[in-house]
């Protein structure tokens, strides 16, 4: 077990030096100084030299990134640009929002899909499946965003159940900020619940048809027995694969969904980047998006080593 | 076994049906549009469907139709280059892998995946507008570099069972190359596999796209396109909600139906799941 996680770490390190390398390296192509972005057409040059020092932008690039790597081990992001605050501080803020939006859907769309999948494969080729297929095959294709505009005309401009966008601060109360994420995050669950239902549905299927399952009902255990205590534990293993997988897709969904509800998290944070020329916010939150999907397939390939033991001896 | 027309699970007819009447109003609109989507109108503006707009106009007068159909230009044709990328990158990725099973080199393409697995599209074209600015253009590089490692992985998982027939030994030993194989042998073998992947990478394309010009990372105004619309229609939505409405049920539509063919031909294609039916 001890060999199979520092094998898998030794992956996680390598892939997190190429991907920061690779960021580092699109970054350096921006064309144009930050520097004398910031200061206008009219800066005095050396204001602008100034300013370069003061922003970190001398030295070589090779000197530059190991500073911005060694900065960020030791939880120093950088300043922003036109924030003039640490980016630590300004990501640090955003994560309140972005965080708990991502793990509220993952939570949905695993609640929902895991018992409906379930109910699918145990009713095969019956109205139940039949409609679970249709209704996952629509789901799959419903873009989020456009989900999300449709919840806010229901439930926020015609039944004025939910505000139709804003968060008003952790400060103002843990439910009122709970519900200000709650649309967003049944938007952003609907297309990844409808494919976890769908895999999970495989998988049920799957190991409904071993010779295991066969001696459990044998035994005499019931059909809702066998499919808890033995097939359940045997279908999780796609099911986390996809869970993994669509964690990359969570995040790169509640980027966009953010921008639907005005949610004041990293995607609004990365945008504003984007427009104010702003590079060493995206720089930091691009790495800091990719080191959570490097960390979150780690975690998953751990999990399958505690789910299913003949993994870890490879 | 061959399979008659007739035989054809009812799921693919309307798959194929659905992509091709967009299909078709994406190619006629390269020659009509029941309106010019240049021209503006304020007079005629956020009009709901009528006669003359069949689904109405939009905030600058310009008629839903014609902006869905050149819409679907830009979609259709953005997704389907960014397919068109993935395959050339990804598939002679996964033949090398597969040619060079067990090798450094086959370490090092399926690293080199998992790698880009952890840039979701959105992230990649995050970077790539940061560098060179937003367009339909860098939208489809986004794509198409998601594409690849997709691509990869199934050529290379399909052309490693295929190594191991024995025809391909019998080639092996007739004095054919790696690089011959994998192209004369290999290649057409896994083609059914390359054209399921195909068309669901081009529903996920489609959808990829429309969430980027959503944000502005994709098609630029004044080209149309259908995630575009979508965002210009958010301020909207309250008085003129046909605006969001009908741009959204033509990704769905397009999206389901890609989907359906893909699910369609990876049945009728696999043995094994047909005998299970």
């Amino acid at each position: 077990m001890l060999n199979y996680i520092l094998s898998r770490f030794a992956t996680l390190s390598a892939s997190l030096i190429v991907a920061s390398i690779v960021i580092f390296i699109m970054i350096e192509l921006v064309p144009g100084d930050p520097a004398a972005f910031m200061l206008g057409l009219n800066a005095a040059p050396d204001t602008v030299a100034a300013l370069r020092a003061e922003l970190g932008l001398n030295g070589s690039p090779p000197e530059r990134y190991f500073r911005w790597v060694t900065g960020m081990l030791g939880g120093d992001f950088g300043t922003s640009y036109t924030y003039q605050v640490p980016v630590a501080d300004l990501v640090a803020t955003r994560l309140l929002v972005s965080l708990p939006l991502a793990l509220m859907a993952l939570v949905l769309s695993t609640v929902i899909a895991i018992p409906v999948g379930m109910l699918a494969a145990s009713r095969r080729g019956r109205p139940a499946d039949w409609s679970v297929m249709g209704v996952t095959q629509l789901g799959i294709a419903v873009p989020n965003f456009w989900f999300a505009m449709i919840l806010v005309v229901i439930f926020a401009i015609k039944l004025r159940w939910f505000s139709a966008g804003g968060f008003p601060g952790w400060d103002q109360g843990f439910w009122i900020s709970m519900k200000a994420l709650m649309l967003p995050a049944i938007a952003l669950a609907l297309p990844q619940a409808s494919i976890l239902a769908r895999v999970m549905r495989s998988a049920i299927l799957e190991t409904l048809s071993q010779d295991y399952i066969r001696t459990a009902r044998a035994k005499g255990l019931s059909q809702r027995q066998t499919l808890i205590n033995h097939a359940l534990r045997n279908a999780l293993i796609p099911v986390l694969t996809i869970i993994g997988l669509q964690f990359s897709f969570l995040i790169a969904g509640a980027i966009i969904i953010e921008n639907v509800f005005f949610l004041p998290g990293l995607g609004r944070l990365v945008f504003q980047g984007i427009t104010q020329r702003d590079l060493i916010v995206v720089e930091s939150v691009v790495m800091l998006l990719v080191f959570a999907v490097i960390i979150v397939t780690f975690l998953v390939d751990i999990a399958y080593a505690i789910i299913d033991p003949r993994l870890r001896s490879r | 076994m061959k399979t008659k027309i007739t035989q054809l699970p009812i799921a693919l007819y309307v798959g194929l049906v659905l992509t091709t009447i967009f299909g078709i109003a994406a190619l006629l609109s390269f020659i009509w549009t029941p309106f010019s989507v240049e021209s503006l109108n304020i007079a005629a503006r956020l009009r709901p469907p009528s006669a003359t707009n069949w689904l109405g106009t939009d905030h600058f007068g310009r008629d839903m139709v014609s902006m869905l159909m050149v819409g679907a230009r830009t979609s259709i044709s953005v997704a389907i280059v960014a397919v068109g990328v993935g395959i050339g990158l990804g598939v002679p990725l996964g033949l090398l892998a597969a040619a060079r099973h067990g090798h450094w080199l086959d370490d090092i393409v399926m690293r080199g995946n998992d790698l880009v697995f952890a840039f979701p599209s959105l992230v990649i074209a995050i970077l790539i507008t940061a560098v060179f600015g937003p367009s339909a253009f860098n939208a489809i590089i986004a794509i198409g570099i998601f594409n690849t490692p997709v691509f990869a992985r199934v050529t290379r998982a399909g052309a490693l069972t295929i190594w191991s027939q024995e025809y391909i030994l019998a080639a092996q030993v007739a004095g054919k190359g790696p690089a011959r194989i994998s192209f004369e042998h290999i290649l057409p073998n896994i083609g059914s596999l390359l054209i399921v992947q195909g068309t669901i990478q081009f529903s996920l394309g489609i959808l990829a796209e429309a969430g980027l010009s959503y944000v502005g990372l994709g098609a630029q105004p004044p080209l149309p396109s259908w995630g575009r619309m979508l965002a210009d229609s958010q301020t909207m939505i309250s008085f003129a909600p046909h605006l969001a409405l009908f741009p959204g049920l033509a990704i769905i539509a397009t999206v389901l139906g890609l989907n359906l063919i893909g699910d369609g031909l990876r049945d009728l294609l696999d043995p094994r799941i047909r005998r299970q039916r």
